[in-house]
């Protein structure tokens, strides 16, 4: 039934070279898909004018406001009619991917049977916005399509001024930095709060991402309005035997240039064994020669370097838990924004605190709700009404740990200050109860 | 008569049931990793359990031909399991190590690179371009594949001093992110409007407060109600393209690409950063981009000879000063390098710490 194929002379050039070719994969499908056939005509029409052909639109499925992204082809002849007709609608189903985008071959041949049935057979594992995106499919599909996927478990993910399909990194699946169950939290807070998903209703789009530690692999803190990343309170573990293993490898010279000049707040140092000063907050490795690595946690940020260069022999702490930030997001409007620490600590283990977390998250979609602008995120909206207000409404207590260094300038009206002293004692007391 | 069917909503499903048996086991209790070679990764749990993973390079976009092929050598070769990375790479998890050389074999004999670990650049991380964005300047799997196939060895052979993460971007919007080094699309010239269709496709009190620099007004344009642009205001950031097609300001030939570096997202060593401009009126020249890539390629090798082990781009530069990243990459120092948004006055050097 296949179209005629149409001439392709610079999508062509993409199929040479060592790294595999989405043309070569395109043009497969096009053997049977007259859909296909014409979607490479318009890609190299694209590629032809370096302009884009396709414009928005709206469809969706039975019940929801979101997760299909509409494309409807502008590439039209004089009499207003589609130069690639087959692919003159070709619109993408944004589906939510099991949390850590893990799979079982059973589940992949069947989503790719899926969608050579209702579409063009080309999927995107992953979109940047973390969602598997089956691509090219015409209006009157999509909503088969959706209930096939759907009865078997999988959902849409967000779209528009909505709450987002979420990413968490691999974490507990399979890495001893992992600080807590990743997977857990992100379904916890998720799948509490589908109605904002579901509906688009919000002022803007809101995401929440999480990573299992500092190394933050799934980028939380610049691509999330809420980053939750894992963090400890105690002491960096040591496993003595993998701290010497990696000692014999490497030698003095590289633990001191790798490591100890490399932890951003000097806290790694090397002694001679007889000086150790073993305290209750400071983690010891022996290193077989007389020497020691000292490392001082009242002075570790837990930036991860030292336990990213000797894996095994340095492991996170017991007392462990997450960081929440808050604000991070992309260039539009007053430039791109790195979350920044709402809440320095909180522990998530328990049930109660994965309720908790699930409270913190409804908390910060409601505020969102009501007190920002229209096509605002919540980095500039804090922007705008300063972290204190922000704190204020979530209902958060000031912590030095939110700021790098405190106020620069005198342009401040400061009459409450005893007021605010009085607030400082009784938070001390309360954290000291 | 049946009516519509409703949705389950059932929201992020379960990774559980899908994730490999040994990993599912020790879910929460590794203790250790190591990187025996390029493209393999080792992690044993506190049960003594080990696992293998192997890494490949994928098009992302992937026809279902390829999804079948890359089930093909999990089930063949692998242990039927297999996850996506945020970059869309594909890693097969083996508790056998006996499997490793194999499965390497079969995903190279099929064309997909392994590699992507530890201290390589990995896959870019990218986004949707003429293939299925609405405003796109540019492509962004092309661009991709042109890029990766300048960089496979770096892919495969893992020998820069850290990590390196690439992002591309087919508008300033920037849905590919932060990254080590970033390909962006610059508009440089304000937006074209077709005043014809203004009145009937856009909300224009909405365009208007969508311009981060008030550069917009409404106004009457031959009788009809359109908008406006102050050209001497207009930074040129394409914001006003989204709710209002009609302010085309897509442009061919004056539409180019820029190239920023210094991104991070992890907190390893030095706080998260942003990238910054390095380059910029480069072409925006399809189908392989190859003034874009010889920048890129020659940041990567200054960086690779120059970096010390375990400084990512951003802690390189940091070390050696910006005048020296210019000077060593012999990228020209212009004055658009000079900040003028928000927060500018922050980014001069209030000191005399020169190097000479
Ligand atoms: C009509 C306008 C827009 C369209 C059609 C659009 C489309 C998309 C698409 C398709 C993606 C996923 C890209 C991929 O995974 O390949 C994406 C991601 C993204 N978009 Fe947009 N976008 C639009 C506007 C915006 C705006 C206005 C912003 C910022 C203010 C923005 C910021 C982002 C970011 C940061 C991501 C990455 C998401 C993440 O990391 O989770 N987009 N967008
Ligand atoms: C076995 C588990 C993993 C370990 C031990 C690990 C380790 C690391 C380390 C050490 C860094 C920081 C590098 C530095 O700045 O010094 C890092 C960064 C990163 N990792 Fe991983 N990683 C793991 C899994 C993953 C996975 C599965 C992904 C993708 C899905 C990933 C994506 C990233 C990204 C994107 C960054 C860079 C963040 C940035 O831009 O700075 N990692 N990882
Ligand atoms: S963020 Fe940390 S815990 Fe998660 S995969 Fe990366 S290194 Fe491991
Ligand atoms: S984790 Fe702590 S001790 Fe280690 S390098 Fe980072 S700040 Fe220093
Ligand atoms: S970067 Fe811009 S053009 Fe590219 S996918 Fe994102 S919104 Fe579309
Ligand atoms: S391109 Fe940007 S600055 Fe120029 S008018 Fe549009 S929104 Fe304003």
């Amino acid at each position: 039934m296949a179209k005629k194929m149409h001439d392709t002379p610079m999508l062509d050039q993409l199929e040479s070279g060592p790294w595999p070719s989405f043309v070569t994969g395109l043009k497969r499908l096009a053997k049977d898909n007259d859909m296909t056939v014409d979607l490479l005509g318009q890609l190299e029409a694209s590629y032809r004018d370096t302009k884009g052909y396709w414009k928005g639109g709206t469809v969706g499925v039975f019940g929801y406001g979101g997760g299909v992204i509409p494309r409807f082809t502008e590439l039209k002849d004089e009499s207003g009619k589609p130069v690639y007709p087959e692919a003159a609608e070709f619109h993408t189903l944004r589906v939510q991917p099991p949390a850590g985008m893990h799979y079982d071959t059973k589940t992949l041949r069947w989503m790719a049977d899926v969608w050579e049935k209702y579409g063009s057979g080309l999927i995107a594992f992953h979109g940047q916005s973390g969602d598997i995106m089956f691509q090219g499919i015409k209006t009157e599909n999509v909503q088969p399509a959706f209930d096939e996927l759907n009865e078997a478990g999988f959902d849409l993910g967000g779209a528009g001024p909505a709450l987002r399909t979420s990413m968490s990194c691999v974490g507990a699946a399979r890495c001893e930095l992992s600080c807590f169950d990743e997977a857990r939290a992100l379904r916890t807070v998720i799948n509490n709060n589908l109605d904002d998903m579901h509906r688009p209703a919000l002022p803007y789009k809101f995401k929440f991402k999480f990573s299992g530690c500092g190394n933050d692999c799934v980028n939380s803190i610049q691509r999330s309005d809420m980053a939750t990343i894992g963090t400890w309170r105690d002491n960096i573990q040591v496993n003595n035997d993998l701290v010497q293993a990696y000692y014999k490898n490497h030698g003095m010279t590289d633990l001191v240039n790798d490591v100890v000049s490399m932890c951003p707040t000097r806290a790694i140092s090397v002694v001679k064994k007889a000086d150790v000063k073993a305290g209750e907050h400071t983690s010891v490795a022996d290193l077989g020669d007389g020497n020691a690595m000292c490392i001082d946690n009242k002075n570790c940020v837990r930036c991860m370097h030292c336990l990213n260069v000797i894996p095994g022999g340095l492991l996170p702490g017991k007392d462990k838990g997450v960081t929440i930030l808050v604000g991070g997001k992309g260039v539009l409007k007053i430039g791109a924004t790195m979350g920044t620490v709402v809440i320095p600590f909180m522990k998530l283990e328990s049930d109660e605190d994965f309720e908790k977390l699930n409270d913190l998250a409804r908390n910060m979609l409601d505020f969102f709700a009501e007190n920002a602008l229209e096509h605002e995120r919540t980095g500039e909206m804090i922007d705008r009404i300063g972290l204190v207000n922000f704190l204020d409404g979530i209902g958060l207590e000031i912590d030095p740990n939110m700021i790098i260094h405190p106020r620069m300038n005198p342009y401040v009206r400061t009459d409450g200050w005893d007021e605010e002293v009085a607030k400082a004692e009784e938070r001390k007391n309360a954290a000291a109860a | 008569m049946a009516g519509p069917r409703h949705p389950i909503e059932s929201g992020a499903p379960d990774p559980m049931p899908l994730m490999h048996p040994v990993m599912k086991k020790n879910y929460g209790k590794w203790v250790f990793h190591s990187h025996p070679k390029p493209g393999v990764l080792y992690h044993r749990a506190e049960s003594g359990d080990e696992i293998w993973t192997v890494k490949a390079g994928t098009q992302r976009q992937m026809d279902v031909y390829t999804i079948r092929e890359l089930c093909d050598i999990a089930d063949k070769y692998g242990e039927g399991h297999v996850r996506f990375t945020a970059r869309s790479n594909i890693e097969y998890m083996v508790a056998d190590q006996s499997k490793v050389e194999p499965l390497i074999k079969a995903l190279t004999d099929a064309g997909y690179p392994v590699g992507g670990t530890a201290n390589s650049v990995s896959m870019i991380a990218h986004t949707q371009g003429f293939l299925h964005c609405d405003i796109p300047g540019t492509d962004a799997s092309g661009v991709v594949k042109a890029l990766m196939d300048e960089l496979y060895e770096e892919f495969v052979k893992c020998e820069m001093p850290n990590r390196v993460k690439l992002s591309t971007s087919c508008c300033e919007i920037n849905c590919g992110g932060q990254a080590d080094i970033a390909i962006i699309m610059q508009h440089t010239k304000p937006p074209k409007i077709n005043h014809d269709l203004v009145a009937n496709v856009c909300e224009r009190p909405a365009v208007v407060a969508r311009c981060p620099v008030a550069a917009i007004r409404p106004a009457l344009v031959n009788g009809k109600p359109s908008l406006e642009v102050d050209e001497k205001k207009c930074i040129c950031c394409g914001a006003c393209y989204p709710p209002c097609p009609p302010m085309q300001i897509n442009d061919p030939e004056h539409s180019k690409i820029a190239v920023w570096v210094g991104g991070k997202n992890s907190n390893a060593r030095s706080r998260p950063t942003f990238h910054k401009l390095v380059a910029a009126g480069l072409p925006n020249n399809a189908p392989r981009w190859p003034e874009a890539a010889a920048v890129v390629k020659k940041i990567l090798a200054v960086y690779k000879a120059d970096a010390r082990p375990w400084e990512r781009m951003a802690d390189w530069i940091d070390r050696i000063g910006w005048p020296r990243f210019f000077e060593k990459t012999g990228l020209p120092f212009t004055k658009y390098h000079i900040d003028d948004w928000r927060g500018h006055r922050a980014t001069f050097n209030a000191s005399n710490h020169i190097r000479f």
